[in-house]
This record gives C-alpha cells, structure tokens and sequence, in this order.
C-alpha cells in the first residue's frame, strides 16, 4: 500500500496528495496525521489536493474525519488546491465537505491558519482582562 | 436507455479490491480523455464511476466494470458497465435516495453517480446481483 507522506514545516504540518489513493491508503493518512498533531503539537494542518482530479465520497468524508480530528487535537485544518471541476462536480454529488476550511493555494492556507491562532490569542486575552480594559468599562 | 453504436470493444477491468477501484478509475479517464469529454465531464464520470466500483466491492462483493466508447450518430460518449453476483439490491427507490446507507457511507454514491452522468439504468433484485449501466456523452 502507498503512503502519503506528512511534513512539518514549523507549526504547521503539510500534506501534499501527489497519488490516487485507494480507500485504504486514505483511512492509513488520517491515522498517521492524527498520531502527527499529537507527536509535534501543530496547530495546523493544510492538505494540498491540487493533483487530484477526483474526490469521490470517501476522500470527501476522510477530509471532513480529518478536519474533525484536528479541531479535537487543537488544531486547525484547511484544504487547499481544490480544481475548479472537482468542487463542480462534489457539488453535484451532494457532498458538502462539512466543518472544512478552504483556501485557494498552500499559502492562502497558512494565512488562515495564522489569522486563527491570532483569533485564539484574542479570545484567550479576553478571558483574563487586564487591569487597563477593566478600568475602562 | 439509448444504446449507440460501439466504436471498439469493451474494456474490462476486474473489482476485487481497493486498489482494483484506483485501476477502473485510471482506465475511466483513460478513455474519457480519449473520446475528448470535456475535463468537467471526464470530472464527474470518474467521480461517478469510484463510487460505483467501491459499491461493487463493498456491497456487491466484488465484480467488473466493462468501459467502452459508444457513438449515437450525433455524439460520443463513454458506457460503463457495473456487475455483480452480490446480493442485489432489495429496495431500489430506498437505496437511490440521498443520504440512505446500510454500510458506513453518506449514502451518497448511487444517488450522487446517477446525478453526474447523463444515462442510468440498474437492473437488480434480492438475490439476483446488480448491473448498472451509465453513459455520459461528449457536448
Ligand atoms: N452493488 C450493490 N449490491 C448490493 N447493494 C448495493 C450495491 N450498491 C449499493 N447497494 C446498497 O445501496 C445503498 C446505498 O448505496 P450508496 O452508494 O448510495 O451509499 P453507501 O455506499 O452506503 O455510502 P457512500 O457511497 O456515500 O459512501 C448501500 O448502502 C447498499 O445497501
Ligand atoms: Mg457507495
């Protein structure tokens, strides 16, 4: 069986799908991503589909599972790459591609990722206020 | 469904495993590209095309899907047959709605492939296999 391999690139943990994967090689990816967020911390992930020309039901929900995983994990997984007649044609299949992330190129894709942590960072100093944004109210 | 005339003999590719799925998806848009589809229906028939072949494993307990380039007079197109000896499909009307699975799935995959190719038919009964024809012709 092939395997698609996973590369850490900072805190973030790149995914390129260069073959047609069997059901089996695609089941095998999101355990070895999973055990990857957790051995690394990463807080994302972006899966470049660019070489593919198909996504059928089940790579569509293997992406949806990884997405769900990730979020679980704390981190953040966007899909990148998606040509313009695979997203007609998953459309047309009636796949919505829940709770997933998209963006147009790998590098679109580590904006958002950032533009999230600095929304995590927000929230988080929102919770404890200094003594500054308590006087004000 | 409208026969059209066979240019060439039928390719055949056996389905008794996963990566027996990758192959007729390979030999789908080997031919699609040939008979000059468009790339959004080459998209769309090979979609079409893995989710019945995975249906044929899974469900079907393995089979063939046999691809020829067929000609109506006015257009090209691609006919895929899918056949099993499996246990057929019991309530049709049930298993082509959106969303009904009896495995783990969306449910997705008969529905959906009828939805992305321009002919469909399935003849199948409690325990007579399942045969289903598709065809998607060139604009
Ligand atoms: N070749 C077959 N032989 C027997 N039953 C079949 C066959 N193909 C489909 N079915 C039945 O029809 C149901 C619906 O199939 P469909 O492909 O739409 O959904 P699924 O395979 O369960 O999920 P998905 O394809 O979305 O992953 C299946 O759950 C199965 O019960
Ligand atoms: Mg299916």
């Amino acid at each position: 069986m092939e395997r698609v391999p996973v590369l850490k690139i900072g805190d973030i943990l790149l995914v390129s799908i260069q073959v047609d994967m069997s059901d089996q090689t695609a089941v095998q990816l999101q355990e070895d991503l999973a055990e990857r967020i957790v051995a690394t911390g990463c807080h994302g992930v972006i899966i470049d589909i660019t070489a593919l020309d198909i996504v059928d039901s089940f790579v569509g929900r293997m992406l949806s599972t990884i997405a769900s995983i990730s979020r679980v994990l704390d981190a953040e997984t966007v899909v990148v790459g998606m040509r313009p007649a695979v997203a007609i044609t998953l459309v047309e299949l009636g796949l919505s591609l829940n709770g997933i992330r998209t963006a147009l190129n790998v590098e679109r894709g580590m904006e958002l990722i950032a533009a999230a942590q600095a929304d995590d960072y927000d929230y988080s100093a929102e919770d404890e206020p200094d003594d500054e944004t308590t006087a004000t109210r | 469904m409208t026969a059209g005339i066979d240019l060439g003999h039928p390719q055949a590719q056996a389905i008794q495993s996963d990566e027996d799925v990758v192959r007729v998806r390979q030999l789908v848009r080997t031919v699609a590209v040939a008979a000059r589809l468009s790339l959004v229906d080459q998209t769309k028939l090979v979609t079409a095309a893995s989710e019945l072949a995975r249906n044929t494993l899974v469900y079907g307990g393995g089979g063939v899907a046999e691809v020829t380039t067929v000609d109506n007079g006015r257009r090209r197109g691609i006919r895929i047959v899918f056949a099993d000896d499996g246990p057929g499909i019991v309530d049709l009307d049930l298993a082509l709605t959106d969303g009904y699975t009896t495995g783990g799935g969306l449910g997705l995959g008969l529905s959906g492939a009828r939805r992305l190719v321009d002919e469909f038919d399935i003849v199948t009964g409690s325990g007579q296999g399942t045969r289903i024809t598709v065809i998607k012709w060139s604009r």
